[in-house]
């Protein structure tokens, strides 16, 4: 069974015919040529193929692209786009990506993508105060810690190991966020 | 995968109609468990009716039937939302932490509260559909009989299957009594919270009392002093983003003198369903809650606990993490 599907993809307005069987991240990939999202195990359980969907941080491979017909889908490569004050700054990075530059928080950079769109989520988790499973007091306020910070980003895994440099990269950029000094 | 035929339902009455109708058709909710089993071949509908537009996402404050008050929580709630929401965290801090230490954060965004109590098991053998498996092909046999143990139950199984539920959200709802609201062909039933798991038995293709078709429409969460001194504890391979080896969802409320008014005991990665302790909890009530007499009690609950090679660790793990959990709510930490 074909469908037609219509998404706003980083900003452009996209459409494609596809069987109902398609996840989103083929239908990105494959249908629409947006490659920043990576297929890593397809199964849910390394964070590779994160993107911001309507707003919050999403896994597309668990997703039927049918599912999700009219969404908001922000990839990576329009992170720096979203958050430029001109749009139409297409080569702009997002502070979080140029976080990720400043501290090395790749080696290979297959993750990478799927790790900043994560990141850029957890920020906005941050300012809206949710907790996590290592915040201390439910009823207290939410810290942006290294422990914090290293729990948030746990469905993004690394086979490269860049942690250190991963959690460094976002450590700066919460630290701005929460007006503390970097 | 097999053709798939997706319908958006209106209302959930039409939803229910489209599935009990028809053998072959599934709820779409948020796709975390089901869209990896088409994937997998674990699961093999011709027809989805996606349910996840539905309005049934609020969080409201309700006067329950019985009296008393308490928190109405729509099926197709985030479990990120519900974690997050102040209400629970306030009045049902077991809740927030179980949903919490379950997934990641892209996971709980996308899981529905009750998606996340139909989940399925996460034994490797009903994953793998190289390998028989009662639950998954009734009839062939078990594979984790006598094969990979390590997750075993170790109450309540049978020689048709040996798997326990994977749900974090289940064991704390089944702490807090919670009644899960269920809307069929012939109108709504409310389901108390033990009587919507099931024990394997001879028909562990069966994880539920649900009929075909039945949509959980919403969960109630009765507020009481214990739920509001409640917490999970979790045990798991690594700190974070892994399922539960064992765990405790425990609620506690102390009267003057510090003897147990009211305990709710529930364990996770112990059964087919979530375990509630009623055996240790009777005998708690009314004493002082020392280490010896939590020690005993939980002795007695586990008296019948069935374990092999690859699971006896089971049984002083949560042992200790019921221990831990009991003194961190008596040491004031929710």
């Amino acid at each position: 069974m074909d469908t037609t599907i219509r998404l706003t993809v980083d900003g452009r307005e996209r459409e494609a015919r596809v069987d109902t069987r398609t996840t989103l991240l083929d239908l990105l990939r494959e249908r629409l040529d947006v490659t920043s999202p990576k297929k890593g195990c397809d199964h849910g359980q390394c964070g590779s193929c994160t993107v911001l969907l309507d707003g919050r941080r999403h896994l597309t491979c668990l997703a039927l692209a049918v599912a999700h017909d009219g969404s908001e889908v922000v990839t990576a490569d329009g992170l720096g786009a979203s958050d430029a004050s001109d749009a139409s700054d297409e080569g702009a990075l997002h502070p979080v990506q140029q976080a990720f530059l400043d501290h090395d928080g790749y080696q290979c950079g297959y993750c990478t993508p799927g790790q900043v769109c994560s990141a850029v989520g957890v920020l906005r988790e941050l300012e809206e105060r949710h907790p996590s499973h290592v915040t201390e007091d439910l009823t207290g306020p939410v810290a942006a810690d290294d422990e914090e910070l290293r729990e948030r980003m746990s469905g993004n895994l690394c086979r490269c190991g860049a942690y250190p440099g991963i959690l460094a990269a976002v450590r700066q950029v919460a630290g701005r966020a929460a007006g503390e000094d970097a | 995968m097999r053709e798939l035929d997706y319908r958006r339902a209106d209302d959930a009455a039409g939803a229910v109609a489209l599935v009990s109708g028809d053998p072959e058709a599934s709820f779409l909710g948020g796709g975390t468990n089901l869209v990896d089993h088409l994937k997998l071949g674990v699961a093999r509908p011709r027809v989805l009716v996606d349910i996840s537009r539905l309005p049934l996402d609020q969080v409201e404050e309700i006067e329950l039937d019985g009296g008393g008050r308490g928190l109405r929580v729509g099926a197709n709630v985030r479990n990120s939302d519900l974690a997050a929401h102040p209400a629970v965290r306030a009045g049902w801090p077991v809740v927030s932490r179980a949903l919490l230490a379950g997934a990641s954060g892209q996971l709980r965004h996308q899981a529905t509260t009750g998606g996340n109590l139909l989940q399925r098991t996460r034994c490797v053998y009903f994953q793998d559909v190289t390998t028989p498996c009662n639950k998954r092909e009734p009839g062939t046999g078990c594979s984790a009989v006598g094969g990979y143990a390590r997750y075993n139950a170790v109450l309540g199984a049978s020689e048709h299957c040996v798997t326990v539920h994977p749900s974090d959200l289940a064991v704390a709802l089944a702490a807090v009594d919670a009644v899960v609201v269920v809307l069929g062909p012939d109108g709504e039933r409310r389901v108390p919270f033990e009587e919507l798991h099931r024990l394997p038995g001879d028909a562990p293709e069966r994880d539920t009392t649900l009929d075909h078709g039945e949509l959980i429409t919403a969960v109630e969460l009765p507020e009481s002093a214990a739920a509001a001194t409640s917490t999970y504890h979790k045990a798991r391979d690594r700190a974070s983003y892994a399922f539960a080896l064992v765990s405790v969802a425990a609620a506690l409320e102390l009267d003057d003198a510090g003897r147990v008014a009211d305990l709710r005991i529930a364990w996770g990665g112990i059964a087919h369903k979530p375990w509630r302790a009623r055996t240790a909890e009777a005998a708690l009530l009314g004493t002082e809650p020392t280490e010896e007499r939590v020690a005993a009690a939980l002795a007695e609950e586990l008296a019948d606990a069935s374990t092999g090679e690859g699971n006896t660790y089971k049984v002083p793990m949560v042992t200790a993490a019921t221990q831990h959990a009991l003194q961190s709510l008596q040491g004031g930490r929710r």
